[in-house]
């Protein structure tokens, strides 16, 4: 069965139905992203997995319609967030909805946070912003959300500036400020990247315990499957600008179904050995990311697909195959799962 | 002070982090600014200027345009700085001038500045036809020649202390404005703008209040060479005859005393110097500010 769109799921929190981006490139209009359709239930967390430049980011910055423009933009698609259509808001609008009923943490802290102010002074200023409260109960709840990140000695910490501080505690920090209103949709881009794996640790906890405590859905976008099988309910697999590959955790981890699902799965690191002991060689998908300016007509995994087949040259749709499984891949439609 | 207390605890260690007293920001730009020795000395002489123009007028009663001795007499007991051709006393002029010169160059500066960083920051933050349409403006501004367009203003208004101040201010703000988009251009791409945006800033408090502060260390630095111009202008202007004629100020005391130069070096020596020495302190304190306040010249 081919699907149309997702259909409106009132049980979801966010509903983004055929999202396209373009951007200008030497006056020519480039496809970051190609009719994404996906849904966010309340309380859940969706994992974006793909390679650099697949378009993660980008849903990630067209959900709160910043899209940098120009060159960029929306080209087509509707963003439904509590119902309220996102694209059809005025500037004033999309202002208040941002922070308040979606945010977002970023990849890199150590860039994240405003330098020349103390961290007291950027959450004492963003709860300011939201709420009409003086600035000393501002600074009691800055201090509690410090506490509810684990910082440890928060009524010292909120007196110091960035450059003071760890990857980690920073990170703490941005999530901090996401937080300032109790956003019920939470995007981290890559919140871990820049850090260790212990403090990845801590920060998934983290995430966990304020997504249980608030209910709030996370869009977690990375490229670490590690990351992903940690963290998420559901997983959407991107690929040059396309939703490849969409199921539960359990189904992508277990039964991946398009080619390229499968090679990400394969070149996971593992500590297996062979009967001699050694470290098998590292399976990988060969070539890399297409040229987005210089589209080939068809699949666009064709080229690195080892399954390809001559019906690969005609770009296959995406196949639904019910309860928010789908892929787009002509190896459903012949039956080969 | 920590919340993590195990049971079993080291009793030589304490897992306590050291509450060591970490050097504030300001603290530490204010320290390394004074280990900058002619920084400092520029700012105590600066000190004494504003004393002088403050308290001159007071502490040395005297009219300045009134004629105390005979003309073009030379330093000596009766006049410390000698007089010039009207028989006016040189030094007298020139605690008088402090005050004028002083409060020209600031408010000049302050609206140059202001003029300077609202194109800037407009032209960088927005881009596209805002930007193009500002710089165009500023570029019209660039080519005309500063002084020549500041006498024009001055000789078609009038000669009164606030055209002079807005004449210095419209013809110099280009490059102050120039370096606030350069400053917004790079520091707009940076994460914190985007996480500033991501949680529902508007652009009028990411300009103010987010970017503006990030890219204010080369602009202090920008004000602080923008004084020191202003008091070369003022003086320029005040050379050419083109300033209000009831304020003396040190410009105008060389302007007038250039004939007699050869015959009575005091009369454009002595304020001379003065101005040789205020923009000279404030160039000093410039360079010291940038030292302090740039991350990449700290522990030279």
């Amino acid at each position: 069965m081919i699907s149309e769109a997702t259909e409106f799921d009132p049980n979801n929190i966010l509903t983004v139905k055929d999202l396209s981006v373009d951007f200008d490139v030497k006056g020519q209009s480039i496809n970051i992203l190609s009719k994404v359709n996906f849904g966010l239930k309340r309380g859940e967390t969706v994992g974006i997995i793909g390679e650099s430049g697949c378009g993660k980011s980008m849903t990630a910055l067209a959900l709160l319609r910043m899209v940098p423009s120009p060159p960029g933009k929306i080209s087509n698609g509707e963003i439904f967030l509590n119902k309220k259509d996102i694209m059809s808001l005025s500037k004033r609008e999309i202002n208040r909805v941002r922070g308040r009923e979606i945010s977002m943490i970023f990849q890199e802290p150590m860039t994240a946070l405003n330098p020349v102010y103390s961290i007291g002074n950027q959450l004492v200023e963003t709860i300011q912003q939201h709420k009409p409260i003086d600035r000393a109960s501002a600074m009691e709840e800055a201090i509690e959300l410090l506490r509810s990140v684990q910082i440890p000695a928060p009524e010292k910490r909120i007196s110091e500036y960035p450059y003071q501080l760890s990857g980690g505690m920073r990170q703490r920090i941005m999530i901090a400020m996401a937080l300032v209103c109790n956003p019920q949709v939470l995007i981290a881009d890559e919140p871990t990247t820049a850090l260790d794996v212990t403090v990845q640790a801590q920060i998934f906890d983290l995430l966990k315990k304020i997504q249980n405590k608030n209910k709030t859905s996370i869009i977690l976008i990375t490229h670490d499957f590690g990351a992903v099988s940690e963290m998420a309910d559901r997983v959407i697999v991107m690929y040059a600008g396309f939703k490849i590959e969409e199921g539960t955790l359990e189904e992508i981890r277990n039964s991946p179904i398009h080619p390229y699902t499968k090679g990400l799965l394969g070149s996971m690191l593992e500590l297996k050995t062979d009967s001699a002991g050694f470290r098998e060689r590292l399976p990988e998908i060969r070539g890399s990311v297409p040229d987005l300016l210089n589209r080939q007509a068809g699949c666009p995994f064709g080229p690195r697909c080892e399954s390809a087949t001559t019906r690969c040259l005609q770009m296959p749709p995406t196949f639904d195959l019910g309860d928010n499984r789908s892929v787009m891949c002509w190896l459903v439609e012949n039956g080969e799962n | 002070m920590t919340d993590i207390k195990s049971k079993d605890q080291n009793p030589f260690f304490s897992l306590e982090e050291i509450d060591s007293e970490r050097e504030v920001k300001w603290r530490e730009t204010l320290r390394l600014f004074c280990a900058n020795r002619p920084a400092l000395f520029g700012f105590l002489f600066i000190i004494v200027f504003i004393f002088v123009g403050i308290f001159g007028s007071i502490l040395v009663p005297a009219d300045p345009f009134e004629m105390v001795a005979v003309p073009l007499t030379s330093p000596g007991v009766g006049t410390l700085f000698g007089s010039d051709y009207l028989g006016r006393d040189v030094f007298v002029g020139i605690v008088h001038g402090t005050k004028a010169t002083m409060i020209i160059a600031t408010t000049a500066t302050l609206v140059t500045v202001f003029i300077g960083i609202t194109v800037g920051a407009l032209a960088g933050y927005y881009g596209g036809i805002i930007d193009n349409i500002l710089m165009r403006i500023t570029e019209f501004f660039q080519v005309l020649p500063p002084l020549v367009f500041a006498m024009v203003i001055v000789a078609v208004f009038s000669s009164d202390i606030l055209v002079v101040i807005l004449a210095i201010a419209v013809t110099t703000w280009t490059t102050e404005a120039r370096l606030t988009r350069a400053e917004f251009l790079k520091i707009k791409e940076q994460d914190y703008v985007t996480a500033s945006r991501a949680i529902g800033d508007r652009d009028r408090r990411i300009i103010a209040r987010i970017i503006l502060p990030n890219a204010m260390p080369p602009i202090i630095i920008a004000i602080t060479l923008r004084v020191g111009i202003t008091i070369i202008y003022e003086a320029a202007l005040s050379f050419l005859g083109l300033t209000d004629p009831d304020i003396i100020t040190w410009g105008k005391m060389i302007g007038q005393s250039r004939d007699y130069f050869f015959d009575a070096w005091w009369t454009v020596t002595f304020p001379g110097v003065a101005i040789l020495l205020i923009v000279l302190c404030i160039a000093l304190i410039g360079d010291g500010l940038n030292d302090a306040l740039n991350p990449k010249l700290r522990g030279r």
